[in-house]
């Protein structure tokens, strides 16, 4: 039987999820007697001039993890695209922005002045003319060319077709291995392969999985996980911890909440919601109690007790901020001059 | 043409591509979509600038509502819910007042100037409060200006790779 070929790429990511591929144990010798590896820059010597040689088509599947942030991300993406029969958006950084996708707060002229002439140990600090690192340089021996860093990071899916979603940071090793387990099947006894779209993992929210205790439903205050002894047993959220379990898609076995840390969200939106970050911050605002006093209170009272929440936008979009609605900060253009606005 | 085209086309603004703002107004039910029917059926006036969506509930109007006008257009959103201890579901509106006081925070996050999002008080007797909201609002969003996701023609900015 021929074997069947696979390629994995990173774009914006940290390289975790190329190790959570080789953290399936044994059965990566089941992925080496099913498939060659056509591509993967962490494990094998592939150039990207020899993916451009291979015909459309060739890669049968391909895991993109990592966000789309600069042109070198884009053109890879659109390659890999061309040359394989599906795309795999692995990892929430390719499917939701992740946390490089917190960059959206900002802009790549922020980030890079930041970064080459603000931090404390920059040579340029105090220096009056600013380097910075250029796309094109002009050397004897020829031009050397950077990618272009992006101002808003995208996910995958906002520059190319994706086939399949596997969320998580990393994707857990059962859910890669359910889904090779499809693959496998599909390869070797033609059992059809998903429908598209499909995301690769529980159609429902993380509290369903979550083992601990749900009984009073109502807080009264928050508090950061350090801050307090966390009972195991009991719900995050109502010992005030902010737990993004009701917003985010199940499907990682409530890893974290057995290491007794509330979630972060790293599965994302569930299937019925657009916005993770809107869901949460409607599902905290309800469980908060003020009592009965609550009809006597004005609207400055309940800012100041919602203003327990540091930063909503960091909070409930840890990893989603560019699949939000949103998707990115505005800028406003300022107030209208009187007579303007009096038009 | 009949009399009455002619009489329309004098009647329009000199500069039709002006600018106007668009406000999404989330109506509950049983207070506030009276208090508007109350205001409509009175012929009290007011600027036309809004859409109302009635929702069950002032607490049906899920942030992701809100976020998605904003991010189709809208200049400004405005939830109506009833007084407080006077919701028809008992508590609706309290959890409407967390929420929109969290997604003021937001929104502020975002970018947005949080004025662009307003949460008032409309009984079913209230039309002039009604009106009165509406056209405070209406001038308060003339006075922001634009959404900022749109740009200078006032169609969404589509954010694609550079």
């Amino acid at each position: 039987m021929a074997k069947i070929k696979i390629a994995q790429y990173w774009g914006a990511g940290c390289g975790g999820c190329d190790v959570a591929m080789l953290d399936i144990d044994e059965k990566i010798l089941g992925v080496a007697e099913m498939a060659d590896i056509a591509f993967w820059p962490i494990a094998v010597d592939t150039k990207l001039s020899e993916v451009e040689a291979m015909p459309d088509g060739y890669i049968t599947a391909t895991f993109y993890n990592g966000a789309v942030r600069n042109s070198e991300n884009e053109h890879v993406a659109k390659l890999l695209r061309k040359k394989s029969a599906l795309i795999v958006s692995f990892g929430s950084c390719a499917c939701f922005g992740g946390i490089p996708g917190l960059a959206n707060i900002t802009t790549a002229k922020d980030v890079l002045e930041y970064v080459y002439t603000k931090t404390f140990s920059s040579d340029q600090k105090n220096a009056k003319e600013k380097v910075y690192p250029q796309t094109l340089t002009h050397t004897k021996d020829g031009d050397i060319d950077l990618p272009t860093l992006y101002d808003t990071v995208l996910t995958l899916d906002q520059v190319i077709d994706v086939d399949y979603y596997m969320p998580g940071c990393p994707p857990t090793t059962n859910l890669i291995n359910d889904f090779l387990g499809v693959v496998e099947k599909h390869v070797k006894e033609g059992v059809p392969l998903p429908p598209k779209g499909t995301v690769i993992a529980s159609q429902k929210t993380l509290c369903d999985e979550c083992k601990r205790k749900r009984e009073v439903k109502s807080i009264t205050e928050l508090h950061l996980p350090f801050e307090i002894d966390i009972d195991p047993d009991k719900c995050m959220i109502e010992q005030g911890v902010i737990c993004l379990g009701p917003a985010t898609r199940a499907g990682c076995g409530a890893k974290c909440l057995n290491a007794n840390q509330p979630c972060r969200g790293c599965m994302g939106p569930t299937a019925q919601v657009l916005d993770q970050g809107g869901s949460m911050l409607s599902a905290l605002a309800s469980v908060f109690k003020i009592g009965d006093k609550e009809s006597q209170m004005n609207e400055e009272d309940i800012l100041k007790i919602m203003s327990q929440v540091k930063d909503p936008l960091g909070t409930f979009y840890s990893y989603t901020l560019p699949k939000s609605i949103i998707k990115r900060v505005v800028k406003e253009r300022g107030p209208r001059k009187k007579e303007e606005a009096k038009a | 043409m009949t009399t009455t085209q002619v009489h329309v086309k004098e009647a329009e603004p000199a500069s039709e591509e002006e600018w106007q703002p668009k406000i999404v107004t989330f109506c509950c039910n049983w207070c506030s979509y009276a208090g508007a029917d109350l205001a409509g059926v009175s012929r009290l006036q007011m600027p036309t600038n809004f859409l109302v969506v009635r929702t069950m509930c002032s607490a049906r109007v899920d942030p992701e509502f809100v976020l998605r006008a904003f991010a189709k257009g809208a200049d400004g959103v405005l939830v109506l819910g009833c007084h407080p201890a006077d919701c028809h579901y008992i508590g609706g509106n309290y959890r409407t007042r967390r929420r929109i006081a969290l997604l003021r925070m937001l929104l502020e996050q975002y970018g947005f100037d949080p004025e662009r999002l307003k949460l008032e008080w409309v009984s079913a007797s209230e039309g002039p409060k009604f009106q009165k909201t509406i056209k405070d609002f209406t001038e308060k969003i003339r006075e922001l200006g634009p959404n900022p996701l749109k740009d200078e023609s006032g169609s969404i900015v589509e954010r694609k790779p550079e």
